[in-house]
């Protein structure tokens, strides 16, 4: 006997029984206690993931919520901690660098993946090695992808200023100079992004079927047609996905900006606030400065933005296309 | 049905969330059942103190068997952020090891409290130690107390001043001298990227010290008033040091700050003619340094002009809310981390200068070639009264790279710069 259960079905919880050995047939009981005690068990294993995601999430951030409108030698709830954040040239730095991030990162590591994936998809030979060279910088960690980006940067010493000199260029101030800073922080993001973005996008290409490709070669249409009128809009559900991911996680650049920008002497997001980012911000407020209070207002704003244009998108990208 | 089920769900939760919560803010035992005291001693990873206070802890643990010493210790990065974190979920150490500069934004946080009256008044306090340390006093009361001081000294790479055809056993005396032998070492390329530096300027190590307490000093400017609350530079032998220390890096082009990433590295790489730096780099020099070195005070303005130093220190705090046998056993830790036995050892382990005041006139010390020109630093050492440490760096560097990135002008920077030091005292003192 062989029980299918079927949750969430209008009535409530449903039990199955079909007998399959034998060809009687079996009166319905009502297994209530059977029931309730599956279900118990069921709810138990299921409230230790959730005890544990109150502990470690939804917990800690209304903690960050409550404590973004208190401030020290201030009792009680005050809005205190907005009004300076509204007035903090920094605050709008990082907030405009933030935004920066997304329109350089996103849309660039998406073509470049994009651009990848389709040259992939066209060779017969060694495929894997080339999925696995431009998937390495995903996986490889980017704390030492930073460093070694840091070193390539290096104003005297950098192997990117000596390529240059080759041709005679003039060094460039690279993570040193406030006008470059934010581009090649950006640089590194796209460049251990990119492999992310082509694999996604190879599933994505898969899964269009060839039949399309086909019907439209009998029609007679170019390659150019092709990837605009079939592969771009098939794609969309991968590219509403990359874009969304993309976005968040541009939103919440960190790491990246930390190991870049910071010294042993220097805070992260330097020279003069050029790559500082909302989240840098917010951690050097927090444990720098150590006022919690006014980094948890970073934090409210961050959790806003990053809600408001995540639905926009949604909005915006979710539309489907019917063939 | 689903209904009762949600409800059971909620009650689950709750009743499975209460040993959680009790669990969450339960204090750590801090006897166990055998009376022996555990308490725990927090430090930055600093190899050769991490090491010297494993082998101390292992000989106090020796002369009281009833407490038990946990040391831990964190990378320089997040120190900070390990603490305050560890504070609020009131996990944090019984005692921990802090740069004095750091002292008033911990208190003001309330993360450490004084030094108890009946284990060491502030009469005794000030009649052990040199002079220097007063400098952390807040309001009347000390927070912590050092085993060792450090003060500055100018390190020479001998073998480049060999090869500039300079006297390598005659390191400058005046700051003069110094630019004019760092010219000789530095070497640049045609596209203007540094090969060699002569000396390693910088702001973010040593540097924003050796302005505020040497050269500003050395050009008849106290750098703050008596009571910490006002900052004296705006005057215009202030700008003039300003302008002549800026100008080592940006009109003379004797050393880049971001040169091989850090300042010390340049040096010990065989990179940097010369660094100013603590003595707490001279085991790190001992070990990577490849080239023939040595120590001397720090350069004057003219030859027999006022002498001047830096001088820091990282003291030792408890933490608040230590109370009752803990508070007992870390006194009587600290009062072992204080002794001048101690600080003996550390000095030979460390590098750190002792801090006890009959201790600094030890002949042993003074004679030495490399501790001797740090000890005799000591004699002209001002310990700057930071109320925000991480701050008033912050505000100094954004001021230079300003200048040296975005060529803003000297004179407006500067008084800019003091304005946003004023405010830093003024919004610390408002408090």
């Amino acid at each position: 006997m062989i029980y299918i259960e079927r949750p969430f079905i209008k009535g409530g919880w449903q039990v199955t029984h079909v007998p399959i050995t034998t060809g009687k047939t079996f009166k319905t009981k009502t297994p209530l206690k059977l029931k309730t005690k599956r279900t118990l068990v069921a709810y138990t294993f299921l409230t230790v993931p959730v005890l544990f995601f109150l502990c470690v999430r939804i917990f800690p951030t209304l903690y960050a919520f409550s404590l973004s409108f208190k401030a020290q030698g201030i009792s009680g709830f005050t809005v205190i901690n907005y009004e300076e954040l509204f007035k903090d040239s920094a605050f709008w730095r990082s907030v405009l660098n933030t935004f920066l991030y997304v329109i350089i990162t996103v849309p660039l590591q998406m073509a470049f993946g994009l651009f990848i994936a389709l040259g992939i998809e066209r060779i017969h030979h060694l495929k894997w090695f080339y999925r696995i060279i431009y998937f390495l910088p995903y996986i490889t960690s980017t704390v030492a992808v930073s460093w070694v980006w840091r070193l390539m940067y290096d104003k005297n010493t950098g192997l990117l200023n000596h390529i240059l000199s080759w041709f005679h260029i003039p060094p460039q101030g690279w993570l040193g100079d406030p006008k470059e800073a934010l581009i090649s922080v950006s640089i590194v993001m796209i460049w251990q992004a990119m492999g992310f973005s082509m694999l996604i996008f190879m599933a994505g290409l898969q899964a269009i079927p060839r039949q399309f490709y086909e019907a439209a070669q009998i029609d007679g249409a170019s390659k150019w047609k092709m990837f605009w009128h079939i592969t771009f809009p098939l794609l969309n559900p991968t590219i509403v996905f990359l874009a969304v991911t993309g976005v968040i996680s541009a939103l919440q650049t960190f790491t990246q900006i930390q190991n870049l920008t910071a010294s042993s002497g220097g805070v992260a997001g330097g020279p003069l606030n050029s790559t500082s980012s909302m989240v840098v911000y917010m951690f050097n407020n927090a444990f720098t400065d150590f006022n919690m209070e006014y980094a948890s207002a970073v934090t409210v704003t961050l959790f806003i933005l990053i809600l408001l244009v995540t639905l926009i998108q949604l909005r915006v990208l979710n539309r489907s296309y019917e063939y | 049905m689903k209904k009762r089920f949600g409800v059971f769900l909620l009650i689950l939760v709750i009743l499975m969330s209460v040993p959680l919560i009790g669990a969450c803010n339960s204090e750590k035992s801090s006897t166990d059942s055998k009376g022996k005291v555990t308490i725990t001693y927090w430090q930055y990873t600093f190899p050769q103190k991490v090491d010297e206070i494993k082998s101390l802890i292992a000989k106090f643990e020796k002369e009281n068997p009833n407490i038990k010493v946990v040391a831990q210790d964190f990378p320089y990065d997040q120190y900070n952020q390990k603490i305050a974190a560890a504070m609020h979920a009131q996990k944090g150490p019984d005692i921990m090891n802090l740069y004095y500069g750091w002292l008033p934004q911990y208190v003001e946080k309330g993360y450490i409290q004084p030094i108890p009256e009946d284990f060491m008044s502030v009469k005794d306090i000030e009649s052990y130690y040199i002079p220097m340390i007063q400098s952390s006093k807040i309001d009347g009361k000390y927070y912590g107390l050092p085993t060792a001081v450090r003060s500055l000294a100018l390190f020479w790479n001998k073998d480049m001043f060999k090869a500039a055809g300079l006297d390598p056993e005659k390191p400058p005396k005046t700051w003069d001298e110094l630019i004019a032998d760092a010219k000789k070492m530095t070497k640049v390329k045609s596209n203007g990227q540094y090969e060699r530096e002569g000396f390693a300027w910088n702001v973010n190590g040593q540097g924003y010290h050796t302005f505020e307490e040497v050269l500003l000093r050395q050009w008849g400017v106290e750098p703050f008033s008596e009571d910490g609350k006002k900052v004296q530079w705006d005057t215009p032998e202030g700008l003039e040091a300003f302008k002549y220390w800026i100008n080592m890096t940006k009109k003379e082009k004797i050393g880049d700050e971001t040169f091989m990433q850090e300042y010390n590295t340049a040096f010990r790489a065989g990179k940097a003619g010369m660094m100013i730096d603590g003595s707490f780099s001279i085991a790190a020099t001992k070990e990577a340094a490849k080239f023939d070195w040595g120590v001397t005070t720090l350069p004057v303005k003219e030859e027999g002009g006022l002498e001047s130093n830096f001088g820091s220190y990282w003291t030792n705090s408890i933490a608040k809310g230590v109370k009752g046998k803990k508070l007992e056993a870390c006194e009587k830790f600290l009062k072992f981390l204080i002794s001048e036995d101690t600080q003996k050892e550390w000095l030979e382990k460390v590098g750190e200068l002792p801090a006890a005041a009959s201790l600094s006139n030890d002949p042993s010390i003074t004679k030495d070639p490399i501790y001797g020109p740090f000890l005799n630093g000591l004699k002209s050492a001002h310990a700057t009264l930071f109320v925000d440490e991480t701050k008033e760096r912050a505000s100094i560097d954004n001021a230079v790279k300003k200048i040296i990135l975005q060529n803003a002008p000297i004179d407006k920077t500067f008084k800019q710069l003091v304005k946003e030091q004023q405010e830093i005292r003024d919004e610390y003192y408002r408090n």
